[in-house]
């Protein structure tokens, strides 16, 4: 247990140490606000589909979540190359204790970020349509940050170079992204699109964040939660497999 | 305190380390000598539990490090050839890191995070960030770091590597007075020959996997008939310069050093 909470606090550390990265994974998803939330606001109004930036929203704190979360699980390659990792590895500690103190480290931060980016969106103008509910959003937006942590270790594992990183940016973070419901509706896409999105679990992380901020509490939420939490311990099942089998 | 038989490691078709074997008794200062590609590093990593051996058996301190992994690992220390720290931290915080894994109990932890922080001579540096230390200092920490959990053995995989002679001196001197006052038996690997021919009491070159000689420097010297151990060395593993690919650490270094920090 004691394991798992040092390395847990090891990424918190680092990562209030480093602000500048605090600063630079704002940029992005401050952009999406900015210039989707209020460029398509008076369109999506025109069109009888009510305030967008409330729609957006939910779908810009993900994307302020799971962008660098999925990156702090793929540091596992630079922990790995210049050695800190070795430290760990001889250490008297199962693997599973040292993947799961660092996931859930990366988690954390991850769900900070999200956090500052909902506050920031507060400021250009969103309101949680109940505020009571921001833990259980809280608890969507540490299941989405899980979610990414955990992709990110599974990949860091076997990767061995930052070689193939812009790869998984563009080939796998990126579509996972923009073919979810982040940032429009799903109801009268094309079908192939709508069963993508449908087979995102990302989706289901949006989704239900974007219940609990935009919407007053709904059944749905409950399913949405279970879906990607199932996807999640998978995929945590996973990258810790990987990770136990790094040799050094 | 290390016993190993007939060890090997084949990567398919290639023999990194050839049915080498060796005892290195309690308390005594071994040096592990070899060139580039010899074999060193890949029999340090299966004597400390980070790689598995294809056959032969080890035992460290009575215990297989494939069976009894966890008892192996609290009995020796390590300092690797690359540094281990994690820069974001303070030494202390590096230390205090340590100390949980290796379940120190935390009432001694302060206590004896100071006295080897004294001991090497950071003490005074405990809350700065590993980042803004020398090489020197970050090798320094490292030791320390690696006797915090009291370990019966130590491994240092080159730890002069890329050192001014003064600190070298000073690194030695740790280890000579580990050895002789703390009893710790110590296991190293170095390329300085008069380092080792100065510190070692007994002394195993390996080359293409085997192990070609043992014995203390003087009769390494005299069975070579040199004046130095540097000149055994070359007598016993040849002219002929190792080449060693690059590896993908190497190539991340670049990338590093391209990138800034990280």
């Amino acid at each position: 247990m004691s394991a798992i909470y040092i390395l847990w606090l090891r990424q918190l550390k680092r990562y209030f140490r480093v602000r500048i990265r605090i600063l630079s994974a704002l940029g992005q998803p401050l952009l999406f606000l900015i210039s989707l939330g209020f460029g398509f606001a008076p369109l999506y109004k025109r069109a009888g589909a009510g305030d967008y930036l409330q729609y957006l929203v939910p779908g810009v704190v993900t994307m302020g979540i799971l962008f660098p979360a999925v990156f702090s699980g793929i540091e596992i390659i630079w922990d790995r190359q210049f050695g800190f990792l070795k430290e760990t590895f001889v250490a008297p500690v199962a693997r599973f204790q040292i993947i799961l103190g660092r996931t859930l480290g990366g988690a954390t931060t991850s769900s900070i970020q999200g956090l500052i980016v909902l506050v920031i969106c507060s400021v250009a103008g969103f309101r949680m349509a109940n505020p009571l509910l921001l833990p259980v959003a809280v608890g969507f937006m540490f299941l989405i940050a899980l979610f990414g942590n955990s992709i990110g270790a599974a990949i860091g594992s076997v990767l061995d170079d930052v070689q193939g990183f812009q790869l998984i940016m563009n080939f796998l973070v990126m579509p996972l992204f923009f073919f979810s419901n982040a940032l429009y509706p799903v109801d009268e896409l094309p079908a192939p699109l709508k069963v993508a999105i449908h087979l995102n679990p990302l989706s289901y992380g949006i989704d239900g964040l974007r219940g609990v901020l935009s919407h007053p509490f709904l059944l749905g939420q409950a399913i949405d939660f279970v879906i990607l939490a199932a996807v999640t311990t998978v995929l945590l099942g996973v990258g810790t497999y990987l990770f136990s089998r790094i040799q050094l | 305190m290390i016993e190993v038989q007939n060890l090997t490691k084949r990567y398919g078709e290639f023999t990194a380390v050839d049915r080498i074997t060796f005892s290195v008794p309690k308390g005594i200062i071994f040096g592990f000598l070899g060139p580039n590609g010899a074999g060193k590093t890949t029999t340090i990593k299966m004597l400390t539990t980070m790689l598995k051996p294809t056959d032969g058996s080890i035992r460290i301190d009575g215990f297989d490090p494939v069976r009894d992994q966890g008892a192996v690992r609290r009995a020796f220390g390590i300092v690797f050839q690359d540094p281990s720290l994690d820069d974001t931290l303070t030494a202390f915080e590096n230390m205090e890191l340590h100390a949980v894994l290796y379940r120190v109990d935390h009432r001694a932890r302060r206590e004896r995070i100071e006295k080897l922080l004294r001991f090497i001579g950071l003490w005074d540096r405990r809350t700065d960030f590993v980042k803004r230390f020398s090489g020197g200092m970050k090798r320094r920490l490292e030791i320390a770091r690696a006797l915090l959990h009291q370990p019966k053995i130590m491994f240092l995989d080159e730890p002069t590597l890329g050192l001014d002679p003064q600190t070298r001196n000073h690194i030695w001197s740790y280890i000579e007075h580990l050895s002789r006052e703390g009893g710790v038996t110590v296991f190293f690997t170095t390329h300085y020959m008069e380092e080792a021919d100065r510190v070692a009491d007994e002394i195993a070159v390996i080359d293409h996997g085997t192990i070609v000689a043992q014995g203390s420097p003087a009769s390494l010297k005299e069975r070579a008939q040199t004046a130095s151990l540097e000149d055994a060395f070359i007598s016993l593993t040849g002219h002929a310069i190792r080449d060693e690919e690059a590896s993908s650490t190497d190539h991340m270094r670049q990338v590093r050093k391209i990138m800034g920090s990280r």
